[in-house]
């Protein structure tokens, strides 16, 4: 029995790590870790300068925009003033920085006067239990439709699976929504139609909907994906040495194909977790949830530019590291990948 | 099926005995009859007939909204796969700084900053939309460049213009037009996210997504006002795609 398992470790070792070259030591790993990480920086400086510029390099001016078309010359000077916009631009920048490095926020809120910082933090845990929600479901339900449609390549549940994304790629996120709203909230009554009710479990139950509609927006690209890289790793030859020494199936499966398979497919999550942030936010408006994204909006409607830009600094830089940890998680599932650069 | 919805769209006039915003008071929220195939809205207006005419609204701001971004993507792209160096990584740090930012959350700060409407969507999808085609061109003109045929046609003195606009271009066209299709699908489910969310086209004008949001305040008698509008979205989405796939397989085969 010990024997056998050993042997099992050796192929598996074998099937994973054959190409790794002689030279990838523990140095090498963390020189691509400090240069992910180095890429990261360079990126949230990126955005943190975009986010400063995007409200004043987009045609419309902001004060006019709070105050309306109609207001008083010296109303908007005085507006100008105390938001600090009659400054040179280099010198609101600098405050700007300032700011945001002393506080981490961009500014107060223009109509709720209180820290963007607090006010962002207050949304967070239904957006992020939202987001962590869609995110288990669409790993769980891709994993097993791929594993489906992998092991029966061309039964009927695969091509379904190929046809799915041409479908659904057209499809907006917020119809989705409001389709499983007719369905399961209006017709069959098993979920509530907006809002959360009180309590950890009416939230997770009062959440579930909106976090199947996310979901459904980034299943059918990561099945595909990972269906591929699950017929691909299934073809290897170390799979068909695993059967060849009597491994089950199912062992085979789940212990070494799917480990092999996920790699890349849990890049292309990171990559769609922009998206899927941004699907959340707009699907917390079609299910009327007190999130980051409600407030997005009515920081919208009310020109509240400082939360507007608070908002997206902080999504923007939630999304540089996930992804920074999925590449750093990726090398430790795959030590191949690192020396690749 | 793109053509049928196309003539629709062209035709809109001919075909429908109603005008989009033609209100009719006494005759709202009339589900299918012989008179309005689809039943009509709160303010009376005919279904089928702000349908063809949204999709004239939307597939022309879609269209348009697609030139300028498809155009600077092409063009950096090659640049940066063509040179490489630092314009190849201003490029990506261009790309990888906006692709930080989520998609509909970029879209909805650009194109309020902008002013809602139609100006507004085609700032922001000039400002967010070249990357796709960007992304896909560097790759490709990176590989095209280390290719013999490239290397020759420098030795023999070619300008790099002439190198790029003849050669590199025609060899990563299909590619991007592949990619087009897709990118045009999700263009247009922004323009109908845009327009459910108020801050795309402005009410009167038929959009699908203004429609959607209408009618979903009558969601639990009404149904069909919120669901058709999207079934029409996914038509096209599914319309594109497979365009998209059947000129990728015509090109794979050459």
């Amino acid at each position: 029995m010990k024997m056998h398992m050993l042997n099992k470790r050796r192929i598996f070792r074998k099937g994973i790590l054959s190409n790794r070259a002689a030279g990838h030591t523990a140095a090498t790993v963390s020189i691509s870790i400090l240069s992910a990480l180095l890429k990261a920086m360079a990126t949230v400086a990126c955005i943190i300068v975009a986010v400063f510029f995007i409200i004043r390099i987009v045609p419309g001016d902001p004060v006019k925009m709070i105050l309306g078309e109609h207001a008083s010359p010296s109303e908007i000077i005085q507006m100008r003033h105390s938001l600090g916009l009659d400054l040179p631009l280099g010198q609101q920048f600098v405050r700007f920085l300032h700011h945001l490095f002393m506080y981490g926020d961009t500014g107060t809120s223009i109509i709720y006067n209180v820290s963007t910082r607090t006010l962002i933090a207050e949304r967070t845990p239904v957006t992020l239990l939202l987001i962590v929600m869609a995110i288990a479901i669409t790993i769980v339900v891709a994993v097993l439709l791929a594993m489906i449609a992998a092991t029966h390549k061309d039964g009927l549940v695969d091509h379904l699976i190929r046809i799915f994304p041409t479908i659904t790629l057209g499809m907006p996120v917020f119809w989705v929504g409001l389709l499983l709203i007719l369905v399961f909230g209006v017709w069959l009554h098993w979920f509530p139609v907006g809002g959360t009710s009180g309590g950890l479990f009416g939230t997770l139950y009062s959440l579930t909907l909106p976090a199947i509609t996310v979901a459904f927006s980034q299943i059918p690209s990561l099945v595909r994906s990972l269906r591929a890289q699950l017929l691909d790793v299934l073809g290897s030859d170390f799979v068909v040495t695993l059967k060849a020494a009597g491994i089950p199936n199912r062992v085979i499966l789940f212990r070494h194909v799917l480990r092999n398979a996920s790699i890349p497919t849990l890049m292309l999550l990171g990559v769609n977790v922009s998206y899927l942030i941004g699907g959340t936010l707009v699907i917390e408006q079609v299910f009327g949830l007190k999130g980051i994204g409600s407030l997005l909006f009515s920081a919208i409607s009310s020109r509240d530019f400082p939360v507007i830009q608070g908002i997206a600094l902080y999504c923007a830089v939630a999304v540089v590291l996930i992804n920074l940890f999925i590449e750093i998680l990726s090398g430790y599932l795959d030590p191949r990948l690192k020396g690749d650069d | 099926m793109l053509l049928l919805l196309v003539s629709l769209a062209v035709f809109a006039p001919l075909i429908s005995r109603y005008q989009p915003a033609a209100q009719n008071l006494a005759d709202i929220l009339r589900p299918s009859s012989a008179n309005h195939w689809l039943g009509t809205d709160q303010l009376g207006r005919d279904l089928f007939t702000r349908l063809i005419y949204a999709a004239r609204t939307d597939l022309r701001i879609m269209i348009l909204a697609e030139i300028l971004p498809f155009c600077t993507g092409i063009f950096l792209g090659m640049l940066a796969g063509y040179y490489g160096k630092w314009i190849d990584a201003l490029v990506t740090l261009m790309t990888n700084t906006l692709i930080a930012f989520p998609f509909y959350l970029i879209v909805i700060v650009v194109a309020f900053a902008s002013g809602a409407g139609e100006r507004g969507i085609y700032i922001t999808f000039a400002l967010v939309g070249w990357i796709v085609f960007a992304r896909v061109v560097k790759g490709l003109s990176a590989s095209l460049r280390k290719q013999e045929w490239v290397a020759s046609a420098k030795v023999l003195g070619l300008p790099d213009s002439r190198i790029l606009l003849f050669h590199i271009l025609p060899n990563v066209l299909p590619q991007a037009i592949v990619v087009l299709m897709t990118d045009m699908v999700g263009l247009l489910v922004a323009i109908v996210t845009l327009g459910y969310l108020g801050i795309g086209i402005a009410p009167p004008t038929p959009d699908w997504g203004t429609m959607i949001s209408e009618g979903q305040t009558f969601i639990y008698s009404k149904w069909w006002l919120s669901t058709i509008p999207g079934f029409a979205v996914v038509y096209t989405g599914i319309a594109l795609s497979l365009i998209g796939d059947g000129l990728a397989d015509l090109w794979r085969r050459k």
